[in-house]
C-alpha cells in the first residue's frame, strides 16, 4: 500500500478537490482515496448514471442515497471495477484513486478488487467452514502458513465484532450462522485481504433492526482503519453513520426517452439533511419523494 | 378503538352461507387418481420386466452363478462354461474409457460454455448443436464410430500409424490394425455418445451456482480461474456428479452403437493374461471385444435355435441391471453427501 500512496502522492497534489466538495466542508483531513471527473457509467448504449462528481475522503464514512434506480449501487461497483464482471458495463469519465485511473489499460482488476474490498447487499458467505470463509482472501493471495492464517483470522473476526460468538466454532459451516452474523463474517472477510477501502452495497437491507444496529456501530469503529463507502436506502442509516452524503436521483433525459441517475448534490451529511442546496434534495429527505 | 363483538346471529349465519364446503371436490379427486395410475402404469411395467426377466434367468442365477459370472461366451448354452466374463471385461473398460475421455473433456467444455464463452449467436448455436447432440439416436454414433475408429480416416489412420510406429519399435509388432473391430473403437464411440449429455448436465450444475457466491470470491480480489476453482466447481459437484454417472450407466446399457462398431456377438477367444505386460495391457485395447449388452443380444438371437440361451440372456440382464442400479445408488449417495457439504 505504501508504495503505491508514494507513487502517488505527485500526482495527488495536483488534483482539485474543491469542485466536488464546497470548500469549507473537509473537517477532518483532505486526503482524498477517489476522485471522480465526469464519471458515466453505461450498459450497453444505456447510460444508467452520469455527471458523477465525487471527492472521497480517507478514513470516513460516506454514503450514497437516492430513490431505487437512480444508479447509486451502479456507481458503488464502478469504485471496485466489480461492473467488469457485466460484459455490457463501460466506464466512461475519470475514476482516481489515490491519483491512479482505476480504468488504466494497465489496472488489473483482481488488484484492485484485493486493496478495494465489497461487502455486498444481502450476505453471501461461501459454503466452507467460517474459518476458510475469512482465510479466503489471504490464501488466494499467496498466504499458506496456518499460524499466519490464524492471526489473520482471529484479527479480522475481533475486527467484525464476530470473534466472540464464533471462536469456539470456527470449523462449523458459515451457512449455519444468523443473517446479521453472515453478514459480519463477510465484513471480516473482505478485512482479512486487508483492504485501503469498504464498498458497502445495501449491508443491512437484509437484516432486522437489532442486527443493522451492530453492523453500524462496526462501521463506526471500523472507519479509524479504512475508508468507507456504503450504498443505503434508509436515510435515518446514512444521517447516523456517515460523514458525507451524495444523493442520487433519476432523470429523463429528453433527447434520449431513458432514466438515468445522475449525482444532485454532495456534501457534509450535517450539511444534506439540515441544509441541502438543491431542491430535489430537500424533497427527497423530507419525504416528499421516493 | 374498541373492540366489536362477536356472535351476532344474523351475521353468523350470512358469513357461514359464504364459506361451508359445497360438495365433494369431484375433479380434483379424479385428477389426483389420474396421476396416481400414470405413476402406477410406469411402475408395473418396470415390475413386470423385473419379474419376467427375473424368472427367466433364475436357474442360471440360482445353479451356476460362480460358472456363469467366470464363464465364456460359447456356441451351445448346454456348455458349463457359458458365461459373462468377457462382457463384464468389455463393459469395464468402456466405462473406464468413458470416464477418462468423456469427463473431463465433457467438464472442461461446459465450464468454457456458462464461464467463458461470450453471450453471442455463435454460443447460442453451438449450445443448440450439444442439445440436439444429446438427442441424436445412438445408432448414428454407431456409424460415426464405424467411420472414425474401425474403417479409418486420415486423421484416424494417421493416429494409427504412430501408434503402430511406436509399438514396433517396442515389441516389433503392429498394436492396431485398421479395419479390425476393437475394444478402443467401441469405448471411444461410447465416450462420444456420452458427451454431449455430460456437457448439458454439467452446464446446467454450474448454471445453478448463485451469482452472489463468484461476486464474493471476485470481491476480495479472486481471479476467474479461483473463483471458478474454489467456489463454482465445489458448489456444482453434486450435480455435475450425478450427470456423469447417470451419462456412465447409459453408456454401459448402450448396444445398437456397439453392434456397429462390431462388437462380437459369437466366440470371442479369451485373453487371459490381461495383467501379465504392458503388451497385453495394451493389447486388449486392439483386440475383438464384447460387452454385457451385445452378450444379452446374441443370446437372444439365438435362443430360437438354442433353448437354453433364454435363461443366460435372462440372469445376464439381471447382471447388468443390478451393475447399473448401483451405479445410479452411488450417483446418489454422492450427489447427497455433497450437497450436507455444501450445507
Amino acid at each position: 500500500m505504501a508504495d503505491l500512496t508514494t507513487a502517488i502522492a505527485v500526482k495527488e497534489s495536483t488534483l482539485t478537490t474543491e469542485h466536488a466538495l464546497s470548500p469549507d466542508s473537509g473537517p477532518v483531513s483532505d486526503d482524498m482515496v477517489f476522485q471522480t471527473r465526469d464519471l458515466s457509467v453505461y450498459y450497453g448504449d444505456f447510460r444508467a448514471v452520469r455527471d458523477v462528481e465525487l471527492a472521497i475522503p480517507e478514513r470516513q464514512i460516506t454514503a450514497l442515497i437516492g430513490p431505487s434506480g437512480c444508479g447509486k449501487s451502479t456507481v458503488l461497483r464502478s469504485f471496485n471495477r466489480m461492473n467488469d464482471l457485466i460484459p455490457t458495463a463501460r466506464v466512461d469519465g475519470t475514476l482516481l484513486y489515490r491519483g491512479v485511473d482505476l480504468y488504466a489499460d494497465r489496472v488489473d482488476p483482481v488488484e484492485v478488487r484485493r486493496r478495494i474490498g465489497m461487502v455486498f447487499q444481502k450476505p453471501n458467505p461461501f459454503p466452507k467452514s467460517i474459518f476458510d470463509n475469512v482465510a479466503y482472501g489471504p490464501r488466494i493471495a499467496g498466504i499458506r502458513k496456518k499460524g499466519e492464517l490464524n492471526d489473520i483470522v482471529e484479527a479480522s473476526l475481533h475486527k467484525a465484532a464476530l470473534w466472540d460468538e464464533v471462536k469456539d466454532r470456527l470449523s462449523a459451516s458459515a451457512t449455519g450462522m444468523s443473517g446479521g452474523q453472515q453478514q459480519r463474517l463477510c465484513i471480516a472477510r473482505a478485512i482479512a485481504s486487508s483492504p485501503d477501502v469498504l464498498l458497502m452495497d445495501e449491508p443491512c437491507s437484509a437484516l432486522d433492526p437489532i442486527a443493522t444496529a451492530r453492523i453500524e456501530d462496526l462501521m463506526a469503529e471500523l472507519k479509524n482503519d479504512y475508508t468507507i463507502m456504503i450504498v443505503t436506502h434508509n436515510m435515518q442509516q446514512a444521517a447516523r453513520v456517515s460523514d458525507r452524503t451524495a444523493f442520487f436521483t433519476a432523470e429523463v433525459d429528453i433527447h434520449t426517452d431513458q432514466r438515468t441517475g445522475l449525482l444532485v448534490e454532495y456534501d457534509l451529511t450535517t450539511t444534506i439533511f439540515s441544509n441541502p442546496a438543491d431542491e430535489r434534495t430537500e424533497n427527497y429527505i423530507t419525504g416528499r419523494f421516493g | 378503538m374498541a373492540l366489536g363483538t362477536i356472535g351476532d346471529q344474523d351475521v353468523a349465519s350470512r358469513v357461514e352461507a359464504t364459506i361451508q364446503r359445497r360438495g365433494r371436490d369431484v375433479r380434483g379427486t379424479g385428477f389426483r387418481f389420474a396421476l396416481f395410475a400414470a405413476l402406477g402404469i410406469s411402475t408395473l411395467i418396470l415390475v413386470i420386466l423385473l419379474v419376467d426377466v427375473l424368472t427367466d434367468g433364475w436357474p442360471v442365477l440360482t445353479d451356476r452363478l460362480g460358472d456363469f459370472w467366470s464363464g465364456t461366451l460359447r456356441s451351445r448354452s448346454s456348455d458349463d462354461s457359458l458365461g459373462i466374463s468377457q462382457g463384464i471385461v468389455g463393459s469395464f473398460w468402456i466405462a473406464v474409457f468413458v470416464a477418462v475421455l468423456a469427463f473431463p473433456i465433457g467438464i472442461a467444455a461446459a465450464v468454457y460454455l456458462e464461464e467463458y464463452a461470450p453471450r453471442n449467436w455463435f454460443t447460442s448455436v453451438l449450445d443448440i448443436v450439444v442439445r440436439n447432440l444429446a438427442g441424436v439416436p445412438s445408432v448414428v454414433y454407431g456409424l460415426l464410430g464405424l467411420f472414425l475408429f474401425v474403417k479409418g480416416t486420415a486423421v484416424t489412420n494417421w493416429f494409427v500409424d504412430r501408434v503402430n510406429n511406436r509399438w514396433n519399435a517396442w515389441y516389433g509388432e503392429d498394436l492396431i490394425e485398421l479395419g479390425q473391430s476393437t475394444l478402443f473403437a467401441g469405448g471411444v464411440t461410447l465416450a462420444v455418445l456420452v458427451l454431449p449429455i455430460v456437457i448439458i448436465t454439467a452446464a446446467e450444475a454450474i448454471r445453478a451456482v448463485p451469482q452472489s457466491l463468484r461476486e464474493g470470491a471476485y470481491g476480495v480480489g479472486a481471479t476467474k480461474w479461483e473463483v471458478i476453482k474454489s467456489q463454482v466447481l465445489p458448489f456444482a459437484a453434486p450435480g455435475i456428479l450425478t450427470g456423469t454417472l447417470l451419462a456412465l450407466a447409459r453408456a454401459v446399457g448402450e448396444a445398437a452403437p456397439l453392434i456397429l462398431v462390431g462388437a462380437i456377438t459369437g466366440r470371442l477367444a479369451p485373453r487371459d493374461s490381461m495383467f501379465s505386460g504392458l503388451e497385453d495391457f495394451f493389447g486388449q485395447f486392439a483386440d475383438r471385444f464384447t460387452a454385457m449388452p451385445i452378450v444379452i443380444v446374441g443370446w437372444v438371437q439365438n435362443s430360437g435355435r438354442d433353448e437354453g440361451f433364454g435363461p443366460a440372456a435372462g440372469a445376464a440382464i439381471v447382471v447388468l441391471l443390478v451393475f447399473v442400479i448401483i451405479m445410479n445408488s452411488i450417483a446418489v449417495l454422492l450427489r447427497n453427501y455433497f450437497e450436507k457439504k455444501r450445507g
